[in-house]
């Protein structure tokens, strides 16, 4: 490869507290070589004039979902990569859920493989944190981790035990990895799709009250604080889960918090008459609730935006919505809905940029997210003002499940870089 | 009513009736007209009429039902329909994919009017996406049975003349149930101030921002109201999950003779049925023909769902 600069573009980058008009150059091995305004040039380096747009590091997703092996009629390596980079995200979280569930070792052999072959982003890919997912064994942390898994999670699914978290919570401790929990109390939300209130009582949906969500959080800090690991909790959706995550920090416990994009952008109401493309986990709640979780993001106590990439094929929408499958589409639209939050003036671009670059990336111990020298040179470069509109079809998922079809946006990816390489430009 | 000049607010076809938060005040006061003149020609000796002759209608029924079920056969015929009622069952496997796959094979024998009765909510509405026919919900999961609303609508002015200015009390099951909600919506759009009654396991969590105040007292609940409409309640709620017995619950919301003191000296009585006698109401009351208007309810049935087949189908 030869070298390469980026000129003339705004740098956003959190990790180095960078944000400035100025040059990238990037080395003929795909690394950063410089960057920033006293950036250097020479005269060999192929040359790109980026005026006007904007550069930051690729966007780093910590829960996207790839149908394969088991699904592939919902996504693929290559289309989710596709879906991703077009996207400006270059790292994704992949999750254990599929058919067989990611559980063993040689499950993980064949992903990474599979990946390496068929897909052309940087994947991380979770394994679950109990044999298939159903909550009663843990999976061998220790020797998943060894073949490369970075993290642990039953996706949409909780550990209900408390005993047997305990345990994997004291077991996980010794040998640093992380756990990340989707909170929810199977009995409060039985049966449930949809958020208590009013909106459920007008659709006629049995309703799930928060503190389905709050009961496992509450419950999990306090074994976190007997029994200290790396903990995350997948996405939360409510202003009371926040307040326990505010209280629990205050009191000196660490643990990391995300929060799905949707969740952020939607609302209940956004529901309608039984637009099941909304039915999600955890389920869209109230205005209120959407305006915590920005609080949130501000104070730091929600340090992740995820996806929450869930492709699901039509006929698994088009039914009544209590039976209709949950979850949307959204790696594609990360960034761009992101951006609504600072245009709309609810969050400083920094803010924003951060909890979908670094902040995920140092969760996750690794070393993306960033755009220091010697680093990968894994980098979106987007239009910070370019308006558009969201049109199912024209979106690169295998399943056009988006819940914001036809939403008007502004800021788009422009072109997206890996390892120096462009992967994507438009 | 108050207006006994003809409206016509439905115009487009095919328009469905999907429940009663999709209708306007205009149109259910047609509804309502409409039926009562099938009201006596429902009680004369020659019941027949031509209105939907050379009509189709489909009663797919997801769910077991005696009274919707029958009416809106008797509807469809008594308006000369072709009435084709099918039975889909209760199983677990019939659910959702058998929906849509069903709607499409119904649609291709071009139906004029389908009539759906289904245990999810939402479900006639997604129905009436993919027919190019008139959908009529029949009662869908804990969301609307419109039909019911009206007929009870159409009772109560046959009785007091009017609904505006009416106080009326719905009492029992309010969480399950598809009936209350649908007269919430109506009442209230025809001027009734609406009370709700339940133990509060069975109260749905908003209810107050559907125009209604909320009681967990018979007393306070019933008290200065013109009608008082009992739901029923179902067997599997009386044991211990969200209530503790069925004695317990009769003795608190079960509607007595002195219980209906409460209300006005001339408050009448309703129920969509089947009672639990016993359960949710007094077997003597439940019979009181000064008091209940139960029987009432189930001959005005037919006479609003001919009135929704007409102005429905035209």
């Amino acid at each position: 490869m030869k070298e390469k600069i980026l000129t003339n573009v705004r740098i956003i980058d959190p990790s180095q507290k960078m944000d400035e008009i100025g040059n990238i150059v990037i080395d003929e091995k795909g690394k950063i070589k410089s960057i920033g305004k006293k950036s250097g040039t020479s005269k060999s380096a192929e040359k790109i004039d980026l005026k006007g747009l904007v550069a930051i590091p690729g966007l780093v997703d910590m829960k996207a979902f790839v149908g394969e092996p088991g699904f592939e009629y919902k996504e693929n390596f290559r289309t989710l990569s596709q879906a991703a980079l077009a996207g400006g995200v270059t790292s994704i979280v992949t999750m254990p859920n599929t058919k067989p569930v990611i559980d063993n070792v040689s499950m993980v052999d064949f992903i990474i493989r599979r990946g390496r072959d068929k897909a052309k982003v940087n994947l991380f890919p979770c394994a679950s944190i109990t044999r298939q997912m159903e909550g009663n064994q843990m999976t061998e942390f220790g020797l998943l981790k060894a073949r490369g898994i970075i993290g642990f999670s039953d996706v949409n699914k909780t550990i209900q035990n408390s005993e047997l978290m305990s345990r994997i919570m004291n077991y996980a401790s010794d040998i640093d990895v992380l756990i990340m929990q989707h909170a929810e109390d199977y009995e409060l939300a039985k049966n449930s799709c949809i958020n208590q209130g009013e909106v459920a009582t007008r659709l006629g949906l049995q309703g799930v009250s928060d503190i389905a969500e709050k009961i496992i959080i509450e419950r999990d800090l306090s074994l976190l604080s007997e029994f200290p690991c790396r903990y995350h909790i997948n996405q939360i959706s409510s202003k009371n889960s926040l307040n326990v995550i505010k209280k629990n920090k205050s009191n000196g416990i660490k643990f990391s918090t995300g929060v799905s994009i949707n969740n952020l952008s939607l609302n209940q109401n956004d529901i309608g008459e039984f637009r099941t493309f909304l039915k999600l986990s955890p389920p869209l709640r109230s205005e209120e609730d959407r305006l915590s979780l920005i609080e949130g993001i501000k104070n730091d106590l929600i340090n992740v935006i995820v996806s929450d990439h869930i492709p699901e094929d039509e006929e698994s929408k088009r039914l009544p919505f209590a039976q209709a499958a949950t979850g949307s589409i959204g790696i594609e639209t990360l960034l761009s809905l992101s951006l609504e939050l600072y245009h709309n003036e609810s969050l400083p671009l920094e803010k924003i940029i951060k909890c979908l670059t670094i902040n995920p990336a140092k969760i996750l111990k690794i070393d993306k997210g960033s755009l220091k020298e010697g680093s990968d040179a894994d980098i979106c470069i987007f239009d910070l003002e370019k308006p558009w509109v969201v049109k199912a079809e024209e979106l690169k998922s295998k399943s056009k499940n988006t819940a914001i079809e036809n939403r008007k946006l502004q800021g788009k990816v422009k072109m997206t870089l890996l390892q120096g390489e462009v992967v994507y430009s438009n | 009513m108050a207006t006994e000049k003809k409206v016509t607010a439905i115009k487009n076809t095919p328009k469905h009736l999907l429940g009663i938060q999709n209708l306007s005040v205009l149109e259910a006061k047609e509804i309502l007209t409409e039926a009562k003149s099938f009201i006596k020609l429902n009680r004369g000796s020659s019941k027949k009429l031509d209105v939907l002759r050379g009509k189709t209608q489909i009663n797919l029924f997801f769910e077991p039902s005696t009274r919707t079920q029958s009416s809106f056969d008797l509807a469809g015929k008594r308006l000369g329909a072709d009435v084709m009622t099918m039975n889909m069952g209760n199983s677990a496997l019939k659910k959702g994919e058998t929906l849509i796959d069903t709607a499409m094979t119904l649609n291709a024998m071009h139906p004029d009017i389908i009539v759906i009765r289904h245990q999810d909510s939402g479900a006639p509405n997604l129905l009436s996406q993919k027919v190019n026919c008139t959908v009529i919900n029949a009662g869908d999961g804990r969301r609307e049975h419109p039909t019911q609303a009206l007929l009870d609508a159409l009772t109560i002015i046959n009785r007091k003349g009017n609904i505006e200015g009416l106080k009326i009390a719905i009492c029992g099951d309010i969480l399950h149930s598809r009936v209350a909600r649908s007269n919430i919506y109506l009442m209230n759009m025809l001027g009734a101030e609406v009370n709700v009654i339940a133990p509060k396991t069975l109260m749905p969590k908003g209810i107050d921002n559907l125009g209604v105040k909320s009681f967990t007292d018979m007393k306070k609940g019933l008290d200065g109201c013109d009608i008082v409409m009992m739901l029923r309640l179902q067997n599997e709620r009386m044991q211990g999950s969200f209530l503790p017995s069925k004695r317990e619950y009769y003795e608190f919301f079960g509607l007595t003779p002195e219980k209906l003191k409460f209300a006005k000296k001339d408050a009448l009585l309703m129920h969509p049925g089947p009672m639990n006698r016993g359960v949710e109401i007094d077997t003597k009351l439940a019979d009181d023909i000064n008091v209940s208007l139960v029987k009432e309810q189930v001959e005005l049935g037919v006479a609003v769902r001919m009135a929704c087949l007409k102005l429905y189908c035209k």
